[in-house]
C-alpha cells in the first residue's frame, strides 16, 4: 500500500472522495501506465487530465514537432513552442501540473515494426492519431498483445470513440475492415476541425482510461459513440464483436503487423493536423 | 450500565476543515480490517454535520458521537 503524502492527499482529495475510486483507485492510478499516441489534439488534452489524475506512467509518442496551425486546439503547445518536438512540448506541462508522475517520451512514428517494442507493458493505449493507418495498426497490436485501448477521431465538427478491451469486445476492425483508400477521407489538414471538439472527445478518452484503470462503472466497449457538434447530438451506435472478423473474429486472416499503404512512416514530411 | 468501545484506530482531525477531513478518515479506514473500529476527533460545525452523514454513505456504521468539553466531538466508527 502507498504511503500518500500531505500533499499527495490534497492533490488527489477529490479522486479519493469518490466513493468508486478511493484511495485504492488513487493508488492505482499511480501504479498505471498508459501511452498516449500522438500528442495532437485529441492527445494534448488526454495527456493532461491524465497527468493532472496521477497516471504514474504516461508514455508519449509523435514525431511531429509544433507548428503555429496545431495551437488552435493542441491544448499543451504554447505559442513559444512553435518548433519545439511536441512530445518534449507536451511533457514539460505534464511535468508542470504533477511533478509526481513520470513522462516517457518517444519522437518516433509508430509503424509495424516499432509498435510491439513500444506498447508493449503499457496497461491502456490511448489513440490520439489522425491518420487511418495507424489507428488500424494501434487496434491491430493492442488485439495482439490484449492491451485495452481507446479509439478516437475528430473531424470538421464530428467526433467518435469507442474502447476496446481485446478479446471481449468489439475491435476496431470488427465494424471497419479496412483502412478507407487514402484520400477517401479529408485529413483534418484539408476540412478543417473545430478546436474546441479535440478537448470533448480528447477527454472521454482520458475518462475511459481513468475508468479502466480504478474499474468503475461500464467502459464505452461494444458501442461507438459519435458527436456532431453542430447540433451537440450524441448518439451511441451499437456494434458486436464479429465471428468474421478478420482480426479477432474466429478465423483471423490478419496474423501480424503490416503497414497499411500510405503509412505515414515514410512521409515524415507531411503536415500533421490531428 | 457502561459499554466501553475502544478504537482500533485514532485519528485527531481538530482544525482539519473539510473535506480533507473526510479525506483523512478514508484513507484511516483503507489500513484496517472490516469490524475494527476508528475513533475521531472531529470540530464542531460542518465536519460533524458532514464527515458522519459521509461515512454512513459508504456503509460505515456509527457506534457513538458526543460533544467534549471543549466543543469538539469524539466518533466512533465501525468499518463496513
Amino acid at each position: 500500500m502507498i504511503d500518500f503524502t500531505e500533499e499527495q492527499l490534497e492533490r488527489y482529495s477529490r479522486h479519493i472522495l469518490l466513493d468508486d475510486v478511493g484511495v485504492d483507485g488513487q493508488e492505482k492510478l499511480l501504479q498505471a501506465k498508459v501511452l498516449i499516441v500522438g500528442a495532437g489534439g485529441l492527445g494534448c488534452p488526454a495527456a493532461l487530465y491524465l497527468a493532472a489524475a496521477g497516471v504514474g506512467t504516461i508514455g508519449i509518442i509523435d514525431s511531429d514537432i509544433v507548428e503555429i496551425s496545431n495551437l488552435q486546439r493542441q491544448i499543451a503547445h504554447f505559442t513559444k513552442d512553435i518548433n519545439v518536438s511536441k512530445v518534449d512540448s507536451a511533457a514539460e506541462k505534464m511535468q508542470a501540473i504533477n511533478p509526481d508522475i513520470t513522462v516517457k517520451t518517444y519522437k518516433d512514428y509508430l509503424c509495424a515494426e516499432n509498435i510491439t517494442k513500444i506498447i508493449e507493458g503499457y496497461d491502456f493505449v490511448l489513440d490520439g492519431t489522425d491518420n487511418f493507418p495507424t489507428k488500424f495498426l494501434v487496434n491491430d497490436a493492442c488485439v495482439f498483445l490484449g492491451i485495452p485501448f481507446s479509439h478516437g477521431g475528430i473531424l470538421r465538427f464530428n467526433g467518435q470513440t469507442m474502447t476496446v478491451i481485446p478479446g471481449q469486445t468489439a475491435c476496431y476492425r470488427c465494424s471497419f475492415r479496412t483502412p478507407p483508400p487514402p484520400d477517401a477521407v479529408p485529413s483534418c489538414a484539408q476540412a478543417g476541425v473545430l478546436g474546441a471538439i479535440a478537448g470533448m472527445l480528447g477527454t472521454i478518452q482520458a475518462a475511459e482510461a481513468l475508468k479502466y484503470i480504478t474499474g468503475v462503472g461500464e467502459l464505452l466497449t461494444n458501442g461507438l459513440l459519435t458527436f456532431d457538434a453542430r447540433t451537440m447530438a450524441f448518439r451511441k451506435i451499437n456494434l458486436k464483436r464479429q465471428v468474421k472478423c478478420p482480426l479477432c473474429g474466429d478465423n483471423p486472416s490478419i496474423t501480424r503487423l503490416v503497414d497499411a499503404e500510405q503509412s505515414v512512416c515514410e512521409l515524415k514530411t507531411d503536415p500533421v493536423a490531428a | 450500565m457502561t459499554t466501553t468501545i475502544t478504537a482500533d484506530v485514532f485519528q485527531d482531525l481538530k482544525g482539519v476543515g473539510c473535506p480533507m477531513n473526510l479525506v483523512k478518515t478514508k484513507v484511516a479506514f483503507s489500513k484496517m480490517k472490516s469490524g475494527q473500529v476508528l475513533g475521531l476527533i472531529l470540530d464542531n460545525g460542518p465536519p460533524i454535520n458532514n464527515v458522519p452523514r459521509s461515512v454512513i454513505r459508504e456503509g460505515h456504521e456509527i457506534l457513538s458521537q458526543e460533544q467534549l468539553d471543549d466543543g469538539t466531538w469524539s466518533v466512533l466508527i465501525r468499518k463496513a
